[in-house]
């Protein structure tokens, strides 16, 4: 395992996807360094959230490499087992965040963000419920640490499935439309909560809609359209002043409202 | 209608009541096992095994239990397999009622949102700790619902072994009223006992699934 600072935390190399004949991804190659924030935004079906996927490995892709801080995701001459193992080690190193909160329905707040902690790193309780509590503080959700997800509004469900990830004190975090399936009045909230990674250098890849909140927040931003990068640039570059016509295609229909 | 005869015959048909309760319990308690056997099969990775489970599910369901319990009994024997009638009972609804719990156990896995199987997963919880932390406390409490109506179907089977001489509930009665020539009196009273046993399944049915589904009333 190499951990030298020039490693990329994220590296993919050609990565293709297909589901049965659709193409989704056709040879993706995306390169992330420690401490980077990439927004991926495009249409709906231009592969961007199956990219997301594909890293944390929800997805399998059809070719190609994808590499966590240089260790395979992807090991085709592991079989059963043997890839079980490695591919929880390799995801125990990344936080995910869905669209829809996915937060487990039968445990408190709090025991969903130390599950994985006691279960997978064997925290005594006393030390994940410390480790728990702050990370709820942190999102600012600490009095709801005995609620259970039903009782929380959409915002605070993914500030809860935010904490949760972190648990795992990962090394990249993969933002799947995280604010998608929010009321607008809400979407700030996770904004907030996703600003105050960026600002402590968390390695981050976010799929979003939100053009604002992309062109704010990331260092770097792809614009995906039918399985390609179409062009990937500084936000201010791509937003103000973009190389393709798609692209300024779809900049025109999503940031008429936002400007 | 004959009082005095049904306070006598209660006794000896709470007896045989017992023994329809015993022969239930047991067949349920094997046919668990035997269903998440099936389940596992059913399941797998590889294709064998799937197609095993889905023969045997398929001839269960294709034939009647009566069917079943007659071949056992009888044409068991002829390929050295000799039960005692109640163990034939117990067996034979046990590998019945186990592939009709099977399916009830794979639908209620199935219905538990795929989101929650992913978030697991993606924290690195293995498939196994995945269908025990997150998915069967999430399907239990359908999965108590459709167990505990099969339950109440195998109760009221288990009368069917008095074909093969169990002396179980409904065989009792018959006994009693070769001896009493009262039949409305004997089988109502077997009835009777029947709802009995029935509601307290239902009542221990709704005991679990409460416990079960207590996070949905946080």
């Amino acid at each position: 395992m190499t951990t030298s600072t020039d490693t990329p935390m994220v590296e993919l190399k050609g990565v293709k996807k297909h589901f049965g004949d659709l193409e989704v991804l056709k040879g993706i190659d995306l390169r992330v360094d420690r401490g980077r924030i990439i927004s991926i935004i495009g249409p709906s079906g231009s592969g961007k959230s199956t990219l997301l996927r594909s890293i944390n490995h929800l997805e399998v892709i059809d070719g190609g490499n994808i590499l966590l801080d240089g260790m395979p995701v992807n090991r085709p001459d592991l079989k059963g087992l043997a890839f079980e193992r490695h591919i929880n080690h390799i995801r125990q190193n990344m936080g995910m965040v869905f669209q829809h909160f996915n937060l487990f329905p039968h445990m408190s707040t709090l025991d969903n963000v130390t599950l994985a902690p006691r279960r997978l790193k064997g925290m005594q309780s006393t030390d994940a419920r410390e480790l728990g509590m702050e990370l709820l503080e942190r999102v600012g959700l600490a009095d709801k640490a005995k609620a259970y997800p039903s009782s929380l509004s959409g915002g605070q469900k993914q500030r809860v499935a935010i904490a949760r990830a972190l648990a795992m004190q990962p090394k990249v975090m993969l933002f799947d439309e995280a604010t998608s399936a929010l009321d607008p009045e809400l979407v700030e909230e996770v904004n907030r909560v996703m600003k105050g990674l960026a600002e402590e250098h968390m390695t981050m890849l976010i799929v979003t809609h939100e053009m604002a909140f992309a062109r704010d927040v990331s260092d770097w931003t792809m614009f995906m359209d039918e399985g390609v990068v179409v062009e990937a640039n500084t936000p201010d570059r791509l937003f103000s002043d973009p190389d393709h016509e798609r692209t300024c295609h779809f900049l025109r229909k999503h940031l008429g409202s936002q400007g | 209608m004959d009082f005095n005869l049904m306070i006598d015959i209660t006794p000896l048909l709470i007896k045989a009541a017992w023994v329809t309760v015993d022969i239930s319990a047991r067949a349920l308690f094997l046919g668990l096992f035997i269903a998440a056997a099936l389940v596992a099969l059913r399941t797998s990775r590889l294709a064998p095994p799937r197609w095993l489970a889905r023969a045997y599910i398929s001839v269960i369901r294709g034939t009647p239990y009566f069917v079943q319990l007659l071949l056992v009994f009888y044409g068991g024997p002829a390929i050295g397999l000799r039960l005692d009638p109640f163990t034939c009972g117990v067996m034979v609804g046990a590998f019945n009622i186990g592939a009709y719990i099977s399916e009830a156990m794979r639908g209620a896995i199935e219905s538990v949102d795929s989101g929650q199987s992913e978030a697991s997963r993606s924290l690195g919880f293995g498939r196994l700790a995945t269908l025990q932390h997150i998915i069967l406390p999430q399907a239990a409490g359908l999965m108590i619902r459709s167990i505990g109506v099969l339950a109440i179907i195998l109760v009221k089977n288990s009368s069917l072994v008095s074909i093969i001489s169990v002396v179980e509930l409904t065989y009792q009665a018959q006994r009693l009223i070769g001896s009493t020539y009262k039949p409305l009196e004997v089988f109502m009273l077997s009835a009777l006992m029947y709802i009995v046993i029935i509601y307290a399944v239902m009542g221990m049915i709704e005991f679990l699934y409460r416990r079960a589904t207590r996070y949905t009333y946080r």
